[in-house]
């Protein structure tokens, strides 16, 4: 699961060094992924693990641990 | 239509490299066709043709830097004359004319203050431009190649070229210094490894537009607050009834709504030229997107007011992507109205805009917070924007501005009057 964030955070910020991401920091300030980035990602989530994501659950997703939390819960149900 | 010319893509740009002819001689265009490419201190731009006809005559070769409105082909359309014809008119024009100073030159002659002229008093900064047009040597490689090359001390002997019979291009000489700046520093992190090349020329160009807008046009500012629970009530709740792929983002009431703003109040949507506000009567609104790698383009969504919401959110996301792959056209980039800057996302309050010249507003929303907020005697907590506007005093008063502010918000209380 991790490995699959990882790339598609990859995609969505090409330059970033995701080696040094602090898997509890704040994804969106460390990346500085914008509203579009972040729906493209989320969007890139659904292609690849078929996990449609309520914008509702968005607070869910706001660290790495989180979001491989979170969508690894999903994918189990 | 005739003659086709080095279009002007942005207020920023003086001249652009011919990188590319996308069409051969004697060949059918059709309005929209991508007929060559250009490179600009802003990216490489694909160069639309604007009206159906035959490319009759190519006048540039790849590798040429243009200044703005160098002729560039013949595009003969219906009831143009054929070339020969043509060229012979066109002599007689030039003739007559007087010879008009390079477009360069005349930004430095007419720049009125000690002050400013100071800034771009540094000898080094134009006419590094200005140099790199003469080949320097026998290497194939762009201006702007060569501009970068020698600023970093590059030899381009070293470098490979990608480009059509092995010229080196912007991005080769980039790479080269990506790979030589990996090969000198492996400890270093990717995200500082990028080449500096690029950012200057951004930033160069940034500078020059910025520095006439502060220096030419007089800005006035308003601000207002706008309770935006009523516009992410609705949102919400139409986001929930659609896909993912379908979401609609809180930006794309924000271009609507300043639309239909503007159409309310026209004279905020327009150019300032020859001391004359032109009132146009298309709404393109001027989108701003920041570079993942720094530096800021504008590209225009056309027709704003006319478009539904998932029209607009198309647009956005397509123009974003375009951006920050570096595949803008022509026709994205040459004809905003207005400039609409949204820094909510990078955490702003609020936004003081400088106007894009000869643009006459520019729009600026801040974060969408969480506020104390008083309605009829009643105290609560509401998520409000600030959205301010930067208005050319010379084109429009604070009055007309007040009103577009005032239509701005009511828009953003009633979106059902943005989904037509």
């Amino acid at each position: 699961m991790k490995e699959i964030i990882l790339r598609l955070l990859k995609k969505t910020a090409p330059e970033a060094d995701l080696k040094q991401l602090d898997s509890q920091a704040n994804l969106r300030e460390e990346l500085d992924i914008d509203s579009i980035d972040w729906l493209n990602l989320i969007v890139a989530i659904d292609e690849e693990l078929g996990i449609d994501i309520p914008e509702s659950d968005y607070d869910q997703l706001t660290t790495l641990d989180d979001m491989i939390h979170y969508l690894s819960r999903m994918k189990h149900e | 239509m005739g003659e086709f010319r080095m279009p002007s893509l942005g207020a920023d740009m003086k001249a652009a490299t011919l990188m590319d002819w996308h069409i051969k001689e004697g060949s059918p265009v059709r309005r929209g066709d991508i007929i060559a490419d250009v490179e600009t201190e802003k990216g490489d731009i694909d160069v639309e043709v604007y009206e159906d006809g035959t490319l009759e005559k190519i006048l540039a070769s790849p590798g040429e830097k243009l200044p703005v409105g160098t002729l560039m082909a013949y595009v003969r359309s219906e009831g143009d004359p054929p070339w020969e014809q043509f060229q012979l008119k066109l002599r007689e024009k030039e003739i007559k004319a007087a010879p008009i100073p390079e477009q360069v030159e005349s930004e430095k002659v007419s720049m009125p203050t000690p002050e400013t002229s100071k800034i771009f008093e540094k000898p080094e900064v134009e006419p590094s431009l200005v140099q790199a047009v003469k080949p320097l040597e026998r290497i194939k490689a762009s201006p702007l190649a060569r501009t970068i090359a020698v600023e970093n001390h590059i030899d381009l002997h070293e470098v490979h070229g990608t480009r059509p019979n092995g010229a080196i291009g912007r991005a080769d000489v980039e790479h080269f210094m990506a790979v030589k700046a990996s090969k000198a520093k492996p400890e270093q992190p990717e995200r500082y490894a990028q080449p500096q090349a690029f950012q200057t020329n951004m930033r160069r160009a940034i500078a020059a537009a910025m520095a006439r807008s502060n220096r030419e046009i007089p800005h006035y500012y308003l601000e207002t607050h706008i309770d935006m629970s009523y516009a992410l009530e609705w949102l919400e709740a139409e986001n929930r009834k659609r896909s993912v792929k379908e979401r609609l983002l809180v930006s794309v009431l924000f271009i609507k709504a300043v639309a239909k703003a503007l159409t309310k109040v026209p004279e905020l949507n327009g150019y300032w030229v020859d001391d004359q506000l032109r009132i146009q009567e298309a709404i393109h609104i001027g989108f701003a997107i920041a570079l993942r790698k720094g530096g800021l383009i504008t590209p225009a969504i056309h027709h704003a007011d006319t478009k539904s919401l998932d029209e607009l959110m198309e647009n956005m996301l397509d123009l974003t992507q375009r951006v920050r792959e570096g595949r803008l056209r022509s026709s994205d980039l040459t004809d905003a109205t207005i400039t609409l800057t949204s820094l909510g996302d990078r955490g702003v309050e609020t936004v003081y805009g400088v106007i894009y010249p000869p643009q006459v507003a520019l729009v600026g929303l801040g974060k969408i917070k969480e506020q104390v907020w008083v309605t009829q005697d009643m105290l609560g907590i509401r998520p409000v924007v600030h959205a301010t506007l930067a208005a050319d005093h010379r084109a429009t008063d604070g009055h007309q501005g007040a009103l577009f502010l005032e239509a701005l918000s009511q828009y953003l209380h009633d979106v059902t009057q943005l989904l037509s």
